[in-house]
């Protein structure tokens, strides 16, 4: 599904080179976790799928579904079903939260050659949505991400996640910030997607969540590349010992 | 040769000469009593002494309407203009047509005369004045002024039903004037409409005239959309009651070239006054938004926002000066202007002053001038909102929320409709 070979990435500004030759193959219905300490690259990654300009690709290619996706901006890639869910959601103030979703839904559908959402479909797959998430309606009469605490943040980035419906769902350190209902309902809003067609990228720091969204693989990113893949045991390893043993073993 | 003259006159420039060559073919049909011709020819002469204001007068320096203002339309007697529907659903529409106004519309309690009428019975002539020396808007209007709307608001009167001075206009000359005053704890709501019908030239002068009264809750909306080729040469006067509210709304989305000067004079003990204000700028464009504030008494607020998009190769300016009297104690004034810069070839410039000379009061101003913010665009686009339609989502955004300040439904929902007609058009 997504396969990324020998990839080198820098930042476009200063040419800091982040991501230093990276491997990793995501199969349909996986769910893939990224672990590493911090400054390895993790969020670096996630922008890098999603197609944010800040980086530039230097060598190495992205297929996603066989077919390269360097030359797509953000929105076309979104439209082929990559979804990134925020480790800091944007505040858009003026952008109510409930236009947006529609536009977003809409945008997507028609870059797919589909019809566009009547209102009334519309408004019931956010009301069944935001139900299961626990967002309060008044939430979404808000401008998007304004006010929102930490917590309400990551709920309505899972609501957009359910909402878009995407193949590929890349989760950068979702936990953070969370209290342990509120990272209880994002897992469950997560576990809820799993699907044989979807696969799952989980960026996390730490094991905490990998309990709650219990991953197929797991792999150690380091100074921009995989040092060392897994299964979920591995994680647990991590847990108890550290990054330092794998690191040291890897150097 | 020369005919010698103790004062050297300066060269007309082809506006100034044909501003004074209008006047002398008008004058004789311009309505008004003896002290009204009067005035209007001391204030042409006025006019013509000083000329246009150019660079070099410091309440004009980014407006240099000498230089700017090339050519002036000759009058167009008898072209018709339309009333359009209103742009609030349900309001009472008075229409001034190609600047003629029509007021035979009822409003329970209103008295409203057609301003023509008070210029031919010299009622008017208090109000033809140059605010200071270098108030060209003053002149020109006091000078040309043939008609507009006088409404008088009874005290505690509410008018429910939005009120919207309709100014319709083809090419020509239009000189206008809106004496408006709010009763005591009166309440109401204005719409202050100028609309072109053509593409071809005209030139606009406008004043409004506003007294608010203690205790008056008005909010007043200023819609300017003229034509592509138009001057529009816009004052609105305001004066404000004790423990009055004013909501002053100004939205510049239309015309070649735009000053909006606000002289508003805060008179009365605990009166608050809202301006705020959008400017869309787009094509090759001049605007120019003026602010003068007196801020007279102890215990007076007021907040000024103003918004501007920038497109193409327009220009825009934002003066706001805001002064504090000496016993004006407690006052409380914050002021911002933010600007979004679509293009490398725009430009808009700010200029804040505060003349404070009470020592307790708190005053600010701020001002922004920005992109599109890259992360809100990032976004947006990573839910799949293609660039062009994230891009306008953006801008409008940034604008929108200053009409959302407004609440009532009614108000928003077709200011938010002007803009992003005004932005489809442009973006």
């Amino acid at each position: 599904m997504l396969e990324i070979k020998n990839l080198h990435a820098r930042i476009a500004e200063d040419g800091t080179e982040i991501i230093r030759g990276l491997n990793l193959t995501v199969k349909p219905g996986e769910i893939a976790a990224i672990m590493g300490p911090n400054g390895s690259g993790k969020s670096t990654l996630s922008y890098i799928l999603s197609g944010r300009e800040d980086y530039e690709v230097t060598e190495g290619d992205i297929t996603y579904n066989g077919e390269s996706i360097l030359e797509l901006d953000p929105a076309e890639r979104a439209s082929k079903g990559i979804f990134l869910a925020f480790q800091y959601p944007v505040e858009i103030p003026g952008v109510a939260t409930m236009q947006f979703l529609k536009v977003a839904m809409n945008e997507q559908r028609k870059a797919r050659g589909e019809d566009e959402l009547t209102t009334p479909d519309f408004m019931r797959r956010v009301k069944e949505a935001a139900e299961g998430l626990k967002i309060d309606p008044a939430m979404l009469r808000r401008p998007l991400n304004v006010g929102f605490s930490g917590g309400e943040k990551k709920r309505a980035e899972i609501l957009q996640m359910a909402l878009l419906e995407p193949t590929l769902c890349i989760l950068d350190e979702t936990d953070s910030g969370l209290d342990i209902d509120a990272l209880k309902i994002v897992a469950d809003g997560v576990n809820a997607l799993r699907s044989p067609d979807r696969a799952v990228i989980v960026i996390t720091h730490y094991q905490r969540l990998l309990d709650y969204i219990v991953p197929d693989t797991v792999h150690v990113l380091y100074k921009g590349q995989i040092i060392r893949s897994g299964d979920k045991e591995l994680a647990q390893e991590l847990e108890a010992n550290g990054y330092a043993d794998v690191i040291g073993t890897a150097a | 040769m020369n005919i010698q003259t103790n004062q050297p006159v300066a060269k007309l420039t082809v506006a100034e000469t044909a501003l004074v060559e209008a006047f002398a073919s008008q004058i004789g049909e311009l309505p008004g009593n003896g002290a009204v011709t009067g005035t209007r020819d001391r204030l042409l002469d006025d006019l013509k002494k000083a000329g246009l204001p150019t660079r070099r007068i410091e309440s004009w320096h980014y407006t240099d309407l000498k230089n700017l203002l090339r050519a002036v339309p000759e009058r167009v007697a008898g072209a018709k203009a339309s009333s359009v529907s209103a742009l609030v659903k349900g309001s009472t529409v008075l229409p001034v047509l190609q600047g003629e106004a029509h007021a035979d519309a009822q409003i329970d309690g209103v008295t409203i005369t057609a301003f023509r009428d008070q210029l031919s019975d010299g009622s008017a002539v208090a109000g033809l004045t140059a605010l200071d020396k270098d108030d060209a808007i003053g002149r020109l209007n006091g000078s040309f002024v043939r008609d507009g709307l006088a409404l008088v608001i009874p005290a505690n009167a509410e008018i429910e039903d939005v009120i919207e001075l309709q100014a319709s206009h083809g090419e020509g000359q239009i000189h206008t004037r809106f004496p408006v005053s709010f009763g005591a704890g009166s309440k109401a709501t204005i719409v202050e409409r100028h609309r072109s019908e053509t593409d071809a030239a005209a030139l606009v002068s406008s004043i409004s005239d506003l007294t608010i009264e203690d205790g008056a809750e008005i909010t007043w909306i200023i819609l300017q959309s003229q034509g592509p080729s138009d001057t529009h040469l816009a004052q609105i006067r305001v004066k404000l009651g004790a423990e009055s509210k004013l909501r002053l709304y100004v939205i510049n989305a239309g015309g070649k070239l735009v000053r909006q000067e606000l002289r508003i004079e805060v008179q009365g003990e605990g009166a608050e006054l809202t301006l705020r204000g959008v400017n869309l700028l787009g094509g090759d464009t001049h605007t120019d938004v003026t602010l003068v504030l007196g801020h007279n008494v102890p215990h007076t607020n007021s907040t000024e926002t103003f918004r501007n998009v920038v497109f193409d190769k327009a220009s825009g300016v934002f003066q706001g000066m805001i002064r504090v009297a000496p016993d004006a104690q407690k006052t409380d004034a914050k002021m911002a202007c933010n600007t979004l810069l679509m293009s490398d070839d725009g430009d808009f410039s700010v200029k804040p002053e505060l003349e404070i000379f009470a020592d307790d009061v708190i005053c600010g101003h701020g001002a922004t001038v920005a992109d599109i913010d890259r992360n809100h665009l990032f976004y947006m686009m990573a839910r799949g909102v293609t660039e062009s339609k994230a891009r306008a989502m953006l801008v409008n955004a940034f604008v929108a929320e200053i009409v959302e300040e407004l609440e009532e439904a009614k108000l928003v929902e077709p200011l938010e409709e002007v803009i992003s007609t005004w932005l489809d058009k442009h973006a």
